[in-house]
């Protein structure tokens, strides 16, 4: 259905509106925390903070929309988070200003900042204890580039809706939440003060969100007054009523639901920054029976739910990411913030989730090709080609959505950690390719992890070349080194040493938001935080994993390989010219270093000399961090992804034995070295199949296509056998960039005419024109594939 | 132990028979067709590529040519092919990819693992292995044997041949080919001798003795313009085949000029060069003309 007008001038708004920091909730925290006198657990006074900023945030009902609400003041108004992370003027300045990703900041908003809310939070945010707790080496480590540290400035989160919310109101979470205050033993459990103030916390925080949704309520009713449309007055006295209903109870019919979950999703992304903004999660099966039942009862046709779903994805795209700085924005520098709904898949009960809804969710990201929300296609060998196909063909227009995920492996993966069946089923992917149990469990992305940089600190004896600075540990003069085996025994101890101290930090920042910042509302929503009496980031969830990911594989695989080639295997060159030359960058060795591109077996080729390295790589990674416990009662899992750290962290790496070039980016995901996979696709996904995705929590792959490749009803045929090849032999995710280089370098020239032109970076998808260079040309370098 | 000469391996090939290929390419073809787009494809032996814009007059092969064959020129570097011998030496130390060899030996065991690779893809898409070249048949006891082999390990096979050998090549392997990707580019053998070095006879008479031994076969057709778009050869065509025993389908194959720097590299003139790339509504006369007489055609995506 071609969009309504409502529709085109929502979306146009959104487009147009440029983003801006508002102070607005700072400023409301720091008047509720200025006015803290008595004693009170920190849950509660958490809950209490969270309903006063519901109390007095400015409530924003936009000309023309049905689903209504705003996490700032107005669309594209991003709130800041000052108890984690207080922004400075300068930080201020820069988002202001910078280039790529700005935000722009008023006189008005800086000067709030500078008289209010610097001078009150300044030495008392999470960002800065976070750092104090830490130790010199981790600091050394981080500020070397070797691995970064999400929750610096932004809360942990990464966790889906289920389908609780279609079922229960938030009046039922409070009448479940008094059971539970009514059973606590205080006679035999000594944590029973704990749960009591952690429940009553959430019961606030519920209390808030229908009080929020109330407001909106109110202020429906007074623009329905002076409103002289007669068709908008209905629509404003429908919202009113609506707002009315959810979420204090639970939705009657589609609108309902789209509401409902729109407040839940406010509620959480207020509370706290969290990583990954949330997610409806399975979304086409959350709406199924509501879709169903408007249509048997004829008070819903498909065109007004396709336009109730286009207003609701206005909605994403008017909230961009936090404004983040320093590394944080350059480890994920976009405006994106990664919610990712899921289509597809199977239901609980194993069956083909494929229903209507979901061809219904695919139109909608057809036409409507924004940013935000992002989309995936959770494909189960018991979904039809006809659904694939259909993903394949917007694919096929250059939009980088959907992306494709195995959503049989993914449920593998989640039961291998530990998951009921039925849980993995409910689960999915979220933010750009990790896993979890959606409704269920906590997984946390913690930070990237440069593996490249380690190889090299390894082939410097544990001396970082960049700073002179020794970081790791002396495993020995790379020289003396007489076998492969005993450089990957030093690189796998070194592996060793820096995990060890990443986990070590994050068992001190776990603690610290367990002690300072839980988060009433989000665990409301979590199972089985209400059970349990227990905070979402305290263990309160049924499931706790901590990831880290590993960045580089791609480069780790190409630069062993040619070590093992031409140093251990034809012996043409010796470790000691190597690090010569890479010490000098390759000046003065452009044959050398052509030799090492050119003439050495690559990864991505399906070429076992070099996947077989790929693969030791990845058991080294694996055997560092997998089933490390954390402090929440879960472990420790991998996953392999680089949003746009792999930029970062190629700039703080010096030239590897690949003949990779200084400062350059890295392999991003799974993917091979930029450029080097040459023998079409499916040996690039049999070369990546070659790991064990099953022991993973997420891979990356991306692969770009000239688009005469998918041409016609046969190229989009060969796209679904290639997807099905793939995931039969157990691929995680794959995703297409589907525009030619000529495009590209076209919109690198006139970034004007190209605003709009979205492409696949890493797990999700962003405006080409506010990508890095770096990144810009990390893209164009990708191997185009192109069809005989 | 077996062995072929090929000049090159192409996986995820889209439009050499159903589903996604791998495509083998032999090396040496009977015919010498003037629009070859694989022009290294016809010698049997190895030959030397030099791509002269890649070419960064590093000076390296130079310096490394054990027959003194090369010297550096203004823009390039230069090879006197009559005192190359083809061992490779200035392939191996060229960077910059400017020198590349056509032909490399490749044993049946070495052959079928490269083949096996893609199953998981033929598996999903229904395809298999093409093999094309130069004329594969040239090597046709090879050519049986991979055929043989790939038939005993249910992968799907694919013969795209010139139709130039002796029948008895084709009655060797004929059961292990699924499906023949025959060309067929003229009726009027003078022409056919002038365009492409030798006679159709041979061409045709095999093709008739496979439709009536039962073979699944495409007639694949280049349409090369000024050569065999025009009315009359299309028609001496269609009615060609519509005297054969079965009916088979006509894939039409687009003229595209891009081989032209391939004749360059290889040191060889490009008879064709300055033809244009017909436009995309000649194709439909071409249909037409040929649907006309009762043959099904298909055209490139």
């Amino acid at each position: 259905m071609p969009m309504t007008e409502r529709v085109r001038l929502l979306r146009q708004q959104s487009l147009d509106t440029r983003e801006t920091l508002s102070a607005e909730r700072a400023e409301l925290l720091t008047a509720f925390y200025r006015q803290q006198t008595g004693l009170r657990s920190t849950q509660v006074q958490r809950a209490e903070a969270f309903a006063y900023l519901l109390e007095h945030k400015t409530v924003c009902i936009n000309p023309g929309e049905l689903i209504v609400g705003e996490k700032g003041p107005a669309p594209k108004a991003a709130p800041t988070f000052p108890e984690l992370c207080c922004h400075s003027l300068e930080d201020l300045d820069i988002l202001n200003a910078r280039e790529k990703t700005a935000f722009e900041v008023s006189p008005e908003t800086r000067q709030v900042y500078a008289g209010d809310i610097i001078p009150y939070w300044r030495g008392k945010s999470m960002r800065e204890l976070l750092f104090q707790e830490m130790t010199p080496e981790w600091v050394a480590a981080y500020k070397a580039g070797i691995f970064t540290e999400f929750m610096e400035q932004r809360a942990p989160g990464h966790t889906v809706m289920d389908d609780k919310i279609y079922h229960e109101g938030l009046l039922d979470f409070q009448a479940r939440i008094d059971v539970q205050l009514a059973a606590l033993d205080y006679f035999n459990d000594s944590e029973a003060y704990a749960r009591q103030e952690q429940l009553k916390a959430m019961r606030i925080a519920a209390g808030a969100l229908i009080r929020f949704a109330e407001r909106h309520a109110v202020e429906a009713l007074r623009l329905a007054a002076v409103e002289a449309n007669p068709q908008r007055k209905a629509e404003l006295l429908h919202i009113a009523e609506v707002c009315t209903h959810v979420p204090a109870h639970a939705p009657r019919d589609f609108w309902e639901a789209l509401q409902m979950y729109w407040f839940v999703h406010l509620g959480v992304t207020m509370e706290l920054n969290t990583w990954d903004a949330f997610c409806p999660g399975r979304l086409d099966q959350h709406l199924q029976p509501f879709y169903e039942r408007g249509i048997a009862e004829a008070t819903l046709t498909r065109e007004g739910a396709e336009e109730l779903l286009q207003c609701f994805w206005v909605k994403f795209n008017n909230q961009p990411a936090p404004p983040k700085v320093g590394v944080t924005a350059a480890e994920s520098g976009t405006y994106t913030d990664f919610a990712q709904i899921n289509i597809g898949g199977v239901r609980p009960d194993g069956s083909d989730g494929v229903n209507e809804v979901s061809y219904l969710l695919l139109d909608v990201v057809e036409e409507m090709r924004l940013l935000q929300p992002s989309t995936s296609l959770q494909v189960s060998k018991k979904n039809p080609d006809r659904f694939i196909k259909r993903a394949a063909r917007i694919l096929r227009t250059g939009f980088g959505q959907p992306s494709l995920f195995n959503a049989d492996l993914i449920a593998q993966e989640l039961v291998r950690m530990g998951k009921s069946v039925t849980d993995a089923r409910c689960g999915g992917s979220s933010g750009c390719v990790e896993v979890g149990a959606f409704g269920k469990e906590n997984y946390n992305l913690t930070g990237y992890f440069n593996l490249p940089k380690v190889l090299e600190l390894t082939l410097n004896n544990g001396m970082d070349p960049r700073t002179g600075a020794q970081l790791g540990l002396a495993t020995g003069d790379p020289r003396s080194f007489q076998t492969m085996e005993a450089l990957l025994d030093a690189f796998a101890r070194q592996v060793r040493y820096f995990v060890d101290i990443k986990v070590r930090g994050n068992a001190v920042i776990e603690r610290l938001y367990a002690r300072y910042m839980p988060c009433p509302f989000l665990s409301l929503l979590i199972d089985d935080c209400i059970t349990t009496g227990k905070d979402y980031h305290d263990g309160g969830a049924r499931y706790n994993t901590t990831y880290i990911q590993g960045v580089g594989l791609g480069t780790m695989a190409d630069a062993l390989t040619a070590l093992q080639y031409h140093v251990f295997d034809k012996r043409t060159l010796s470790t000691g010219e190597l690090l010569a030359a890479l010490a000098q960058n390759f000046e003065g060795e452009e044959r050398l270093r052509q030799r090492l591109l050119q003439r050495t077996p690559k990864y991505g080729n399906d070429d076992d000399y070099a996947d077989g390295l790929m693969t030791r790589v990845f058991e080294i990674y694996y055997d560092a961090i997998e089933g490390r416990p954390n402090t929440k009662g879960g472990r420790y899992q991998i996953n392999l992804l680089p949003t746009t750290c792999h930029i970062y962290f190629g700039s703080v790496t010096g030239a590897t034995p690949d003949g990779r070039l200084a400062t350059t980016p890295l392999s991003e995901g799974i993917s091979p070295v930029q450029g080097m996979d040459r023998h079409g696709p499916t040996a690039a996904v049999r070369s990546a199949a070659k790991m064990d995705h099953v022991r993973t929590g997420g891979t990356l792959l991306n692969q770009k296509f000239t688009p005469q490749v998918l041409a016609g009803e046969e190229g989009l045929d060969r796209l679904v056998q290639l997807v099905r090849g793939y995931f039969n032999l157990d691929g995680h995710h794959i995703q297409f960039n589907v525009v030619d280089a000529a495009t590209l370098r076209a919109a690198q020239r006139n970034p004007e005419q190209y605003r709009n032109l979205i492409v696949r970076v890493a797990g999700y998808s962003d405006y080409f024109c506010d990508l890095s260079e770096a990144l810009q040309e990390e893209i164009i370098a990708r191997t185009a594939h192109e069809g005989l | 132990m077996l062995t072929g000469t090929i000049f090159n391996i192409k996986r995820y090939a889209l439009h050499d028979g159903p589903g996604i290929r791998t495509t083998v390419f032999l090396k040496g073809c009977p015919l010498e067709c003037w629009w070859c787009h694989n022009p290294e494809s016809q010698a049997p032996e190895t030959e030397l590529l030099v791509r002269a814009n890649r070419c960064t007059r590093c000076g390296a092969c130079v310096e490394i040519c054990p027959q003194d064959a090369i010297y550096l020129e203004a823009t390039t570097s230069m090879t006197d092919r009559t005192r190359c011998e083809r061992c490779g030496r200035c392939v191996e130390i060229c960077f910059s990819g400017a020198r590349d060899l056509a032909g490399r030996e490749i044993s049946l065991v070495e052959l079928l693992r490269e083949i096996e690779r893609d199953t998981p893809f033929y598996d999903t898409s229904g395809g298999g292995v093409t093999f094309s070249g130069g004329e594969p048949l040239l090597q046709a006891e090879f050519l049986a044997a991979a055929l043989r082999a790939c038939r005993e390990w249910e992968i799907h096979t694919v013969v795209d041949t010139c139709g130039y050998a002796p029948w008895e090549a084709f009655e060797g392997l004929r059961r292990d080919v699924q499906l023949f990707l025959y060309d067929l580019k003229l009726l009027d053998d003078d022409r056919h001798v002038r365009y492409t070095g030798v006679s159709n006879a041979l061409i045709l008479r095999n093709l008739r003795i496979l439709s009536e031994r039962g073979a699944r076969i495409i007639v694949r057709v280049p349409l090369i313009p000024g050569v065999n778009d025009d009315v009359e050869s299309l028609q001496q065509l269609g009615a060609f085949m519509a005297s054969l025993p079965q009916r088979h389908p006509v894939e039409l194959l687009r003229y595209h000029d891009i081989a032209g720097a391939k004749y360059a590299a290889l040191g060889r003139e490009y008879l064709l060069a300055g033809v244009p790339v017909p436009a995309p509504e000649a194709l439909e006369a071409v249909c037409r003309t040929l649907e006309a007489c009762g043959i099904e055609v298909r055209l490139p995506q």
